[in-house]
């Protein structure tokens, strides 16, 4: 370029006499400013230009650093153990626990005594004495609902205390306070479980609000109550009310007994390893199930949260889920689900987590497994003491407490999405309450015991759907249309055409939206006779006027000019439509019985108002001027000669269309239809509008869908910043950016090359 | 090459049309397949469905958005339900359609399946939601008595439940009865002018002059809430800030004495309406909008009375639950969305055109970002919605209240959706539209020129100021029109980053400082998806929402209609400079 600042110029004058100095000191400042200006332009731009071009791609690597946190494991962070003087004189820890903000601890020892302590240093809080008769000693164990801070001691006279434990939370002086409370929800009366005082080996319990049922065994006898309390509305008494339950005999040692939160199953794992199931409304054995094979026995049960999965670990570090399924018939079984595996050794301890349907499991040997039910999917496994480990999770799941050899430790536990895996997003899924592993979206629901269903599926499903419909109406219409608009239109017409179709690019799609959910949906509804023999009638009527234009006389004929049948075509098809759409009440009547939508559901055919057909109509016409753009600028620019030239052989039109133009310019036309395709995926307003949004799995053109970017746009405002869900939503707009860019690309690729071709012809 | 030369392509005289063989002598059936005609034709109908759907639609929404203003004459007729006892009923008649019989049987009316094959069902509005529980209700059109239209009947648009529809029993002053008979109608007439008058006083004394006083104590509380946090809340702060909010406090006494006064004033009228079916009713005239006799009304009233309504439309806020009243707030919020998105997308969008064309230098790397660029162009636009709200409001705006506004906390002021993060969420989803259309600008310019003022010894730089840019400036309008047409119709992404169904108060306002870039905004597009399927009455809101697409549709169409006119523009001017 002109490199002003080092140059000097000399220059003579043409025709006058005078020498003109172009290197006085000011020319030469100002040339120096006018380099500099220049070399400033340059960087301005430069940099400015890079920043913009890297500011777009930024949406791309933005949203992956959203997602990528989904797909990480867990990580565990374990801190110094510490061995507090008052652990020593304790004995034997029945039971652990940490509260909600991780500070207070609460151990159990075999005394009946429950040690409050801080959890960062183990100094002792205080102490409180469950009320255990004189005599009588601690013979078992059994633990509430996951997250519920209840739990059950069983004794050696056959009696059970059931006991909750509360923190209550005080501010005295502007310093957080934290209260360790025990209350009785039950009374603090021992209840008899046993009547004939015998020792209670196994316990279990389950607490309503209204009704509890405890559990408890001696050797092969089962022993069950149920104590209802009722309220009295006018005094405010409650009153405790006992029923005996009758359960039959066992022919196995009894290994554990568990009792769902909603008291209707009891199930009590025996002998080797099989598991007896009760219903407790019954009162009857719904079954006996095997459990392993082999020669591996059960070695520890617990349940998940929300009380309806049972997880069972075994001597060999196998842990299997199983939960009661329902046939087709009704029968309830319980049904092996999904197996982890934890080490080869015996699993001493599963712990469930409080908030979700994740679990840790500790074996004989310390080693430590967190996994996630759902997702079916190890998250960690990791050596973290040696030798047999008591373990406590809190209530957020981020800190395990383990007790061995009189030494506490806590472990830190980073664990933030642990229900998202390949498996879980694309695969089937065998959900808690669930007949069969199904694909489900269902991302919230109102309990907190809920089982999220992520599956990305019935939404891909659902775009794909939806793209497909509506690529049925678009594609064949835009092509024809481009076609014939760059090959037989007459110029005149098509300058006034384009214009209509780039109105029709314009259009905001929430207009199209709305008109189709608002206006073409109950109208579908109304006429659907008629807008079948729509369907069918056109071509049949373009042919026949197509036809019988062909058999009028030749004035009339030569009255219009080539290239101008289209322009012909619009009365035709206006009648055509009006025609079939009037007679769709008489269709109605006469083949559906008057009500076509009663007909579609007695024939086994769903039906909704709000459908993929509405659908395919709005967003085909959406689609269309996308796809006709381009085809018809592919179909366009294929080299004269190469018509000229098939016209000259003798080729009729037609034939050199079919022969020679579109073959030229099919890979335009295929370029075109991908990116029809990419923004019929990416469409949100229309099939949010469109459509009922049930994430269903169904190709029914009666029934509607879910689509990615529906769901997108239904689901991110509720969504909480950083959660699973939240990144999940990322996920799907991610998919949608990587899906069209893709297509896009692919598209423009075979574009430039076909471009090149042209040009060399 | 740029890759529009589809556009390019468009210049270029077209050859003469292939002419077609055998057009003269007739053919047999056969031949005549043979030939190809019929597929040709067939090829010909894809084009005239296209545009008939196009026409279509923009007359259905044209029709149904424009007849809402029209004030439709009140039919009353007696209506006979076989098997119950007849009433009367008076409303505008909205649709009407034929329907199978079966259907309506089906339905749960008792229709008499074998009379003939069709019955008549027509939608009236009915209004008078005290009496009967829609608003709109469906009735056979054979059970229908004979309709007239009295004058006299009168139709009451209220500020909430909708229309009256009654004859015009008294008006009164608290329970005085002021005028009666034909005495009332003018007397009425002239109240509801009165009323509306100080309606309109009372609200702009609620909206404009309390609602400062409350944006100024509330920044008294962000002011000293701020100063607690820097611990610079000392005695005189203290002070200044105690003396400022009396002022306020004072102020406002003074206008609770005049609200007050126009208050009683407001609720000083009633009017007691009797329904055609005999109820009697007596309504505040404060809660009244117009009132008027469509039956009684000439052409020219009634055109009046339409663009009456037009400018409510266009000019006023909306009434009950959107689904009434104007559309102003969305109007505005549009157009303020748009224009600062329109600030930040050209200089940025053309920075980077520039850079790609004049600098970078090309080669396979500017293949990929041009390729890359125009690809963006098709991302869905809701991704752009997503990365908007988590890069933008949750990373950007939350940043920007940690450091600037603490004192707010935790209420958000910038980390919460707004008009600052939707106009530049769509700034970003345009901004590929300006890149493209300006590099084709830029593209165009012949060599020649730019060659030419170099050699008289221009820089680049001046080159590109003085020469090249001057002549890319429509491309660079062609390019910004067509970013704020996508802009102005986009919907998804809005309603994740700041677009919300009813705003409280204009982003740009009265108070300091003035424009309020983090408040929420209300949109066109969203207020039609909004008002269309999220509203409690879909069936009256349905007018409005074709109004609103209406007008959506023209913005549109006229923002792409100018672009393509002044691209057409100017090719003709480049076509005589390229050879």
């Amino acid at each position: 370029m002109n490199d002003l600042a080092n140059d000097t110029m000399t220059a003579s004058s043409a025709g006058g006499s005078q020498q003109i100095d172009f290197n006085t000191p000011a020319l030469r400042r100002k040339r120096r400013i006018r380099a500099f200006k220049d070399r400033m332009t340059r960087w301005y731009v430069s940099i400015g230009g890079l920043a913009v071009l890297g500011a777009i791609t930024l949406i791309f690597f933005y949203l992956a650093h959203v997602v990528m946190p989904v797909f990480q494991g867990a990580s565990i962070e374990a801190g110094e153990p510490v061995q507090p003087a008052w652990i020593k004189e304790e004995g034997r820890p029945l039971m652990l626990s940490v509260e909600e903000q991780n500070t207070v601890g609460m151990r159990l020892n075999d005394a009946g005594a429950l040690q409050f302590f801080d959890v960062k240093t183990g100094d002792a809080m205080n102490r409180i004495q469950l009320p255990i008769p004189e005599g009588a000693q601690i013979a078992s164990t059994g633990e509430g609902e996951p997250g519920s801070r209840q739990a059950v001691l069983g004794l050696s006279n056959g009696q059970a205390v059931v006991f909750q434990v509360d923190y209550r939370i005080t501010y005295p002086n502007d310093v957080k306070t934290i209260t360790p409370q025990v209350s009785y929800p039950y009374g603090e009366a021992p209840i008899e479980v046993d009547p004939q005082g015998r020792p209670l080996e196994h316990v279990a319990v389950s607490v309503g609000s209204s009704e509890l049922t405890l559990v408890g065994s001696n050797n092969r006898e089962l022993s069950a109550i149920r104590v209802t309390s009722e309220q009295n509305l006018i005094t405010g008494e409650t009153t405790l009310e006992e029923e005996r339950l009758k359960l039959p005999q066992i022919s196995d040692t009894i290994k554990a007994i568990v009792v769902d939160p909603r008291q209707t199953w009891l199930y009590v794992v025996n002998g080797r390893a099989s598991a007896d199931v009760f219903d407790l409304r019954r009162g009857e054995l719904n079954g006996r199930y095997p459990l392993l094979d082999g020669k591996a026995e059960v070695t520890s049960v617990h349940p998940l949260l929300g009380g309806i999965s049972l997880m069972i670990g075994s001597s060999t570090g196998n842990i299997s889920q199983w939960f009661m399924v329902r046939d087709p018939d009704g029968a309830a079984k319980l049904t092996h689900i999904r197996g982890f595996q934890l080490g080869n050794s015996a699993i001493t301890q599963i712990i469930p987590e409080q908030r979700r349907k994740g679990f840790i499991a500790l074996n004989q040997n310390g080693l430590l497994g967190i996994f996630h039910s759902t997702a079916e999917r190890t998250l960690l496994t990791e050596q973290v003491m040696n030798g047999p480990t008591m373990g406590a999770l809190s209530p957020r799941s981020d800190v395990l407490l383990v007790e061995s050899n009189n030494a506490l430790r806590t472990i830190a536990i980073d664990n933030p999405h642990p229900e998202i895996s390949m498996s879980s997003l694309w695969g089937k899924v065998w959900y808690e309450n669930y007949g069969e592993p199904q694909y489900v979206w269902q991302s919230t629901s109102a309990n907190t015991d809920f089982e999220p269903k992520l599956s990305l599926a019935p939404l891909t499903f659902g775009t794909l759907k939806a793209a497909f419909y509506a690529m049925i109406l678009a594609a064949p219409l835009a092509i024809c249309a481009a076609i014939y608009t760059a090959y037989f239109m007459a110029p005149a017409m098509r300058r006034k055409v384009k214009p209509v179709i780039e109105l029709m690019e314009a259009l905001p799609t929430v207009i199209l939206g709305f008109f189709a959910g608002l206006f073409l949906a109950p109208y579908l509804e109304g006429h659907l006779p008629g807008v079948f023999s729509l369907l069918l009638l056109t071509p049949i009527g373009v042919l026949l006027f197509a036809f019988i234009w062909s058999r009028l006389p030749e004035r009339v004929r030569l009255a219009v000019p080539d290239g101008w049948e289209a322009a012909l075509l619009v009365p035709v098809i206006l009648v055509i439509g009006y025609g079939s759409l009037y007679m769709s009440g008489y269709l109605e009547n006469w083949f559906f019985g008057g009500n076509m939508r009663a007909f579609l559901t007695d024939a086994g055919i769903d039906f909704d108002q709000r459908n993929a057909l509405v659908v395919g109509i709005a967003m085909g016409f959406a689609v269309i001027p996308n796809i006709f753009s381009i085809a018809e600028d592919a179909v366009f620019s294929v080299p004269k000669s190469l018509t000229f030239g098939s016209l000259a052989l003798g080729a009729t039109p037609w034939q050199t269309l079919t022969r020679v133009v579109i073959l030229t310019a099919s890979p335009g036309i295929f370029s075109a239809l991908m990116i029809g395709m990419g923004r019929a995926v990416g469409e949100t307003m229309i099939v949010l509008m469109a459509t009922g949004n049930t994430p269903i799995m169904d190709a029914n053109i009666f029934e509607g869908m879910r689509t990615l970017a529906a769901n997108v746009a239904v689901e991110m405002p509720e969504s909480e910043v950083g959660s699973t869900h939240y990144r999940i939503l990322f996920l799907a707009a991610l998919v949608l950016l990587s899906f069209t860019f893709i297509m896009n690309t692919l598209a423009e690729i075979i574009r430039t090359r076909l471009r090149k071709k042209y040009a060399s012809l | 090459m740029t890759r529009n030369e589809n556009n390019a392509a468009d210049e270029t005289p077209r050859q003469e049309h292939p002419t077609k063989v055998g057009r003269v002598k007739q053919l047999s059936v056969k031949n005549w397949f043979k030939s190809g005609l019929p597929w040709i034709w067939m090829t010909g109908a894809g084009v005239s469905i296209a545009v008939i759907m196009t026409v279509g639609l923009l007359s259905l929404i044209a029709v149904k958005g424009l007849a809402h203003f029209w004030p439709a004459n009140v039919v009353v007729s007696e209506y006979t339900v076989p098997g119950e006892a007849p009433r009367m009923i008076a409303g505008e008649l909205v649709e009407s359609e034929q329907v199978p019989r079966a259907r309506l049987a089906s339905a749960g009316l008792p229709v008499n399946v074998d009379g003939g094959e069709f019955m008549t069902r027509e939608l009236l509005k009915i209004g008078n939601r005290e009496f009967y529980p829609a608003d709109f209700s469906w009735v056979v059109g054979e059970w229908m008595g004979e309709q007239t239209l009295p004058p006299e009947l009168m139709v009451m648009e209220r500020r909430e439940w909708g229309n009256f529809y009654g004859y015009l029993v008294d008006v009164r002053e608290g329970d005085r009865v002021v005028a009666q008979g034909d005495q009332a109608w003018p007397e009425l007439v002239e109240r509801v002018e009165r009323v509306t008058d100080l309606y309109e006083e009372l609200r702009r004394l609620q909206r404009v002059d309390i609602g400062a006083i409350n944006y100024g104590l509330e920044q008294l509380r962000l002011k000293t809430r701020g100063l607690e946090l820097d611990n610079e809340l000392d005695a005189a702060a203290q002070a200044d800030i105690e003396a400022e909010r009396a002022e306020f406090n004072e102020r406002y006494k003074g206008l609770e004495a005049r609200l007050g006064e126009l208050n009683q004033q407001v609720n000083r009228d009633y009017a007691t309406i009797r329904t055609v079916d005999g109820h009697e009713e007596r309504l505040q005239l404060s809660h009244v909008v117009r009132a008027f006799r469509p039956n009684a009304m000439s052409v020219t009233e009634k055109l009046g009375h339409y663009f009456e309504k037009i400018g409510e439309f266009v000019g006023d806020e909306p009434r009950e639950a959107n689904t009434e009243g104007g559309i102003f707030p969305a109007i505005f919020g549009t157009i303020m969305m748009t224009l600062i998105m329109a600030v930040i997308v050209t200089p940025f969008g053309v920075l980077a055109a520039i850079y790609l064309r004049e600098y970078a230098k090309q080669g396979a790397m500017t293949r990929i970002i041009r390729i890359a660029v125009n690809n963006l162009a098709g991302v869905p636009a809701i991704v752009y919605g997503v990365f908007g709200l988590g890069f933008f409001v949750y990373v950007l705006g939350g940043s920007i209240d940690r450091l600037f506004y603490p004192e707010a906390f935790p209420a958000p002021t910038f980390g919460t959706p707004g008009l600052l993060w939707a106009s530049l969420t769509l700034a970003i989803l345009a901004v590929p539209v300006v890149i493209v259309a300006t590099e084709e600008g830029l593209a165009r310019i012949p060599r020649a020129l730019r060659e030419g003022s170099l050699a008289l010894g221009a820089t680049k730089a001046e080159t590109l100021w003085r020469v090249v840019l001057p002549m890319a400036s429509p491309a660079m309008m062609t390019g910004l029109i067509l970013a704020v047409a996508r802009a102005a119709g986009e919907v998804a992404p809005l309603m994740l980053v700041g677009v919300v169904k009813l705003a409280p108060t204009l982003p740009l306002n009265g108070n300091y400082p003035y424009l309020h870039l983090d408040q929420k905004i209300m949109h066109l597009g969203f207020h039609i998806f909004d008002v269309g399927f999220q509203s409690p009455n879909v069936e009256a809101a349905r007018p409005l929402v074709y109004a609103t697409a209406l007008l959506l549709v023209l913005v549109i169409a006229l923002l792409n209609l100018s672009a393509v006119f002044i691209r057409n523009h100017l090719r003709e001017k480049y076509k005589a400079l390229d050879h």
